[in-house]
């Protein structure tokens, strides 16, 4: 379907024109204090129908898992089932205050203590906070929470903070804001942490490691237990990353392999959407050693009734209130439909879903290591002279599919990283082939095809240098 | 339930394919002894089961729906049009994920745009990002940037004790690693004069809220003068909704703004998901943290709409980004921007109206009332304090039974004032409701 080029707001704008429908004010007026009012809000005027018509053009120019294959690497595009939007609206959830007495809300605190419970069970670990609000707040937290521990025991010479190349960016980045240093371990030629450079790093200055298990190259370390090991005998702790959860559920426990602390990724492994960037929620787990620290208020039970509690020596509040409530009741949903079985079903075809693409894909996309992968796995892209990733990405655009992850993990050159998850289908995953081997084809007959794709979209390929080079972030009228 | 799609003749298949007998076997490299875990989880419920269970803990709560409602203090009962949720439910919007490759997500990416844009004006700064968590750690946020701003020379953080305190909590938190630190606000006496004159060439920034925690619009007129004459930078905390009537910050001279959107067309939630707004200068615009969406060309000569200036963000600078965050609050900027672009320049005007003549209108009526007083100094919007003949709590208490959400119990939070309730109007209330309350709090007096 052709689709015009759809005006901002501001360009439809007209004088007069109104969407809102307000009561009359039924009390007197107060006089406006002057010198502190503004003139008029250059705000848009439009009619409700063109309002709707806006935004309904604009939903459809995005691809979504509603609409799409979404195999994006590292972010378990997998299907938000609508049962969980049923009970997010629920006007008992939706309508309720975060400073309502807690004798008015058993029912909001009931929830949070299950899905705490159902994390604990799900993770191994010993409690949960579910104060995030994102995967790098959850990280964020874990980080401090680190420091918090060796503080508390008065071991204050740890400041290195040990990250494997292929970890995601926000790792560094949450060691930074809470005052570490971040130190890079490489990667060995199977794609685990290589054991020998971590054993090198390995001092009374370490304050853990942050590992993502499976890793961003979708591969589960096989020398977890040495790992930890060796960073416990150091004095330090371990982070999990849970960004790739949706492999180990029912088959690992992280809290069971010895992690010490992990943030789940809610919007990722427990269904609740991704929202075109958020909301997403980013609970932490910890073993027993953090569990004084974890931030907080978190809920508690005491007989039938709930309360909040701060945890003794919490490293304190991450945001207001008490986290993103909505997602955790898209979560809760998810998981009391599941229970264990659902679960591991989940894990089992993710898991089956990846392997099939790599086994399909591989002669004519590289996988770099020949082992079998978990929920996700990476290949490269320049399967042709001239031909990049990125090329691939765009011209699976053509084809219906939303790309993959492109050019990450960075230890990777052309990466191109595909998550199916496990909601997909054989059928849909079959087509997904018959793209890329099309594509293939394409790269050694007719490069040209894919260095302008994509055909078949609102806009092709956008000038971004340009975008950061002279920045427009507002419309200017 | 699984909304796994393999049959067993798939999974068959697709295992042949693979060259492996059972799934089972894809985890071998799992340590033998974690292997397998039983979860004891309850068992697993149908949709019906689950609705009827989510149902039963939704209605052990008491909700805005059912009781008069006068607590804000952070989180607003303001009215959503059905228009906001029907529109940012589509699905297209909700579960696609961030527009990382720009051809595909034009529908976010403008719906971004123009929430920055609306933002923009509303603020009067010149550019806002695609949002954080909520206003707590937009302001965390903003305090880091200014202290980075100044290169780390400057590592003190003034702020006022009438922001928010559990925004004053948020901040500490955030920088617990780093040697700045939070000052000001100890003493809850301290009003502007008193921070004036904290200023000096170690300040990185001063932070103020208005409408304040108490409800009262700051004097910060010419404020910004005496901030930048120390080398600081002036942040402004703001109730978008009280922009619609109030000058933006931007008067005032701010060098950094952030708010709590919750107001703007997104419900309480029990305190989440919420919205973090987060503007600043053009001077300023490469030491902002967060994603940011830039109007550009594609190779048509078309306007399209790409993320940029990922320069500072951590997926590029890792270790060096201007911040960790990755997941925003995409789906409640859009909301926000459908709700402006719904109200429009008259509407929002018409909330802030009806917020400030009502809140006034219900003040006047309950500083009448024997024993009551209205203590607020300055001028208020929605929200001000009532000094109670009792113990606030008592009265809440008594109120509560008359299904009255009377405000916010300031005890709760500062020991020292037991009887100050900090009372919240909105447009929601009618004249009906705000009768009835200033009976109810004779009655209790």
């Amino acid at each position: 379907m052709w689709q015009a080029p759809e005006p901002l707001l501001f360009e439809m704008s007209s004088p007069g024109r109104t969407a809102f429908s307000l009561p009359e004010l039924d009390v007197p007026e107060t006089p406006l204090p002057p010198a502190l009012i503004r003139d008029e809000v250059n705000l848009p005027e439009i009619s409700e129908l063109e309002l709707v018509r806006h935004y309904l053009r604009l939903s459809q120019k995005n691809f979504s898992i509603d609409s799409h294959f979404y195999p994006l690497g590292s972010c378990t595009m997998k299907y938000n089932p609508k049962v969980n939007e049923a009970a997010a609206a629920m006007a008992g959830f939706a309508r309720t205050h975060p400073f309502q007495p807690e004798t008015m809300v058993q029912g909001n605190l009931e929830l949070m203590y299950r899905l705490q419970e159902a994390l604990k069970e799900i993770s191994g670990f010993a409690g949960i906070s579910l104060q995030p609000a994102a995967g790098a707040h959850g990280e964020f937290a874990g980080v401090l929470m680190m420091r918090a521990y060796h503080l508390a025991r008065g071991d204050t010479g740890r400041t290195k903070m040990l990250i494997p190349d292929s970890a995601h960016g926000t790792n560094p980045a949450s060691v930074a804001m809470s005052g570490f240093q971040a130190v890079e371990i490489p990667s060995d030629e199977r794609g685990n942490v290589d054991l020998e450079a971590l054993k090198a790093v390995c001092d009374h200055t370490v304050v853990g490691l942050m590992l993502t298990n499976p890793n961003t190259l979708g591969l589960f370390e096989e020398q977890i237990s040495e790992v930890i090991d060796t960073i416990h005998a150091c004095g330090g702790l371990v982070y999990g990353d849970g960004a790739n959860l949706n492999a180990l559920m029912g088959v690992a426990r992280p809290g069971g392999l010895g992690f010490d602390v992990m943030h789940f990724n809610l919007h990722k492994t427990f269904t609740t959407p991704h929202g075109g960037g958020g909301p997403g929620s980013g609970p932490v787990g910890v073993n027993q050693k953090l569990l004084a620290f974890l931030p907080g208020p978190i809920v508690g039970r005491e007989g039938e009734a709930y309360q909040f509690v701060m945890p003794p020596k919490s490293i304190g509040r991450l945001k207001a209130f008490h986290g993103n409530f909505g997602m955790l009741i898209r979560a809760l949903t998810y998981i009391m439909m599941m229970g264990e079985a659902g679960l591991r079903e989940v894990t089992f075809n993710a898991v089956l879903n990846a392997n099939y693409l790599k086994a399909r894909l591989e002669k004519l996309y590289p996988v770099k290591y020949n082992r079998p992968c978990m929920h996700e796995f990476v290949a490269a892209g320049n399967i042709a002279e001239g031909v990049h990733t990125m090329d691939i990405a765009k011209r699976l655009i053509d084809y219906g599919f939303h790309p993959p992850t492109v050019y990450f993990p960075l230890i990777v050159h052309e990466a191109l990283m595909i998550e199916p998850t496990e909601t997909e289908s054989k059928e849909t995953l079959d087509a997904f082939v018959d793209a890329l081997v099309k594509i293939a084809e394409e790269a050694r007959e007719n490069p040209d095809l894919l260095h302008t794709a994509p055909h078949h979209t609102p806009v092709t390929r956008l000038d971004e240098v340009n975008a950061a080079r002279k920045p427009v972030l507002c419309y200017r009228g | 339930m699984t909304y796994v799609a393999n049959t067993t003749a798939d999974q068959q298949a697709m295992l042949e394919a693979i060259g492996v007998e059972a799934v089972e076997t894809l985890f071998n490299v799992v340590p033998e002894a974690a292997r397998f875990p039983r979860l004891n989880l309850p068992r697993p419920l149908s949709e019906m089961e689950a609705l009827a269970e989510l149902a039963r803990m939704a209605e052990a709560n008491v909700d805005a729906h059912h009781y008069l409602w006068f607590l804000g203090a952070g989180a607003y009962n303001h009215f959503v049009p059905s228009v906001v949720p029907q529109l940012q439910m589509r699905s297209e919007f909700y579960t696609a994920y961030t527009p990382y490759q720009p051809e595909a997500s034009q529908g976010t990416l403008q719906a971004i745009f123009e929430y920055q844009s609306m933002l923009a004006e509303l603020t009067g700064m010149a550019v806002v990002n695609a949002s954080h968590y909520d206003g707590a750690t937009a302001l965390a946020e903003a305090a880091i940037m200014s202290v980075n701003a100044a290169r780390g020379n400057r590592p003190k953080i003034l702020v006022s004790p009438n922001v928010h305190p559990q925004y004053r909590e948020v901040m500490r938190t955030y920088l617990q690693g780093t040697p700045f630190t939070v000052t000001g606000d100890e003493n809850p006496a301290h009003d502007l004069d008193a921070l004036k004159e904290m200023l000096d060439e170690k300040t990185a920034c001063l932070i103020v809220q208005s409408p304040n925690f108490f409800g009262e619009l700051e004097a910060v007129d010419r404020l910004a003068e005496a901030v930048h004459a120390a080398g600081a930078l002036f942040i402004m905390h703001i109730d978008p909704i009280s922009l619609g009537l109030f000058k933006p910050p931007s008067h005032y001279g701010a060098d950094i703004v952030t708010g709590e959107g919750q107001s703007l067309g997104n419900n309480l939630n029990f305190g989440g998901p919420y919205l973090g707004i987060f503007a600043t200068t053009q001077k300023l615009i490469r030491k902002m943290p967060g994603r940011v969406v830039g109007q550009t060309t594609d190779t048509n000569g078309r306007r399209g709409y790409v993320l940029t200036l990922s320069t500072r963000e951590q997926h590029i600078r890792r270790e060096k980004a201007t911040s960790n965050i990755c997941t925003n609050q995409g789906l409640v900027a859009l909301g926000a921007a459908i709700y402006l672009a719904a109200m429009g320049k008259q509407g929002l005007r018409r909330v802030a109206e009806l917020c400030y003549h009502k809140a006034h209108y219900t003040a006047a009526e309950i500083d009448k009332l024997n024993g009551y007083a209205v203590i607020n100094q300055r001028p208020f919007f929605k929200e001000f304090v009532v000094r109670c003949p009792k113990p606030a709590l008592k009265i809440a208490q008594q109120l509560n039974q008359q299904k009255i959400l009377p405000g916010y119990v300031l005890s709760r939070r500062f020991p020292d004032r037991p009887h100050d309730l900090l009372v919240c109007v909105t447009e929601m209330n009618s004249k009906a409701q705000i009768d009835r309350l200033v009976t109810a709090l004779s009655e209790a007096a």
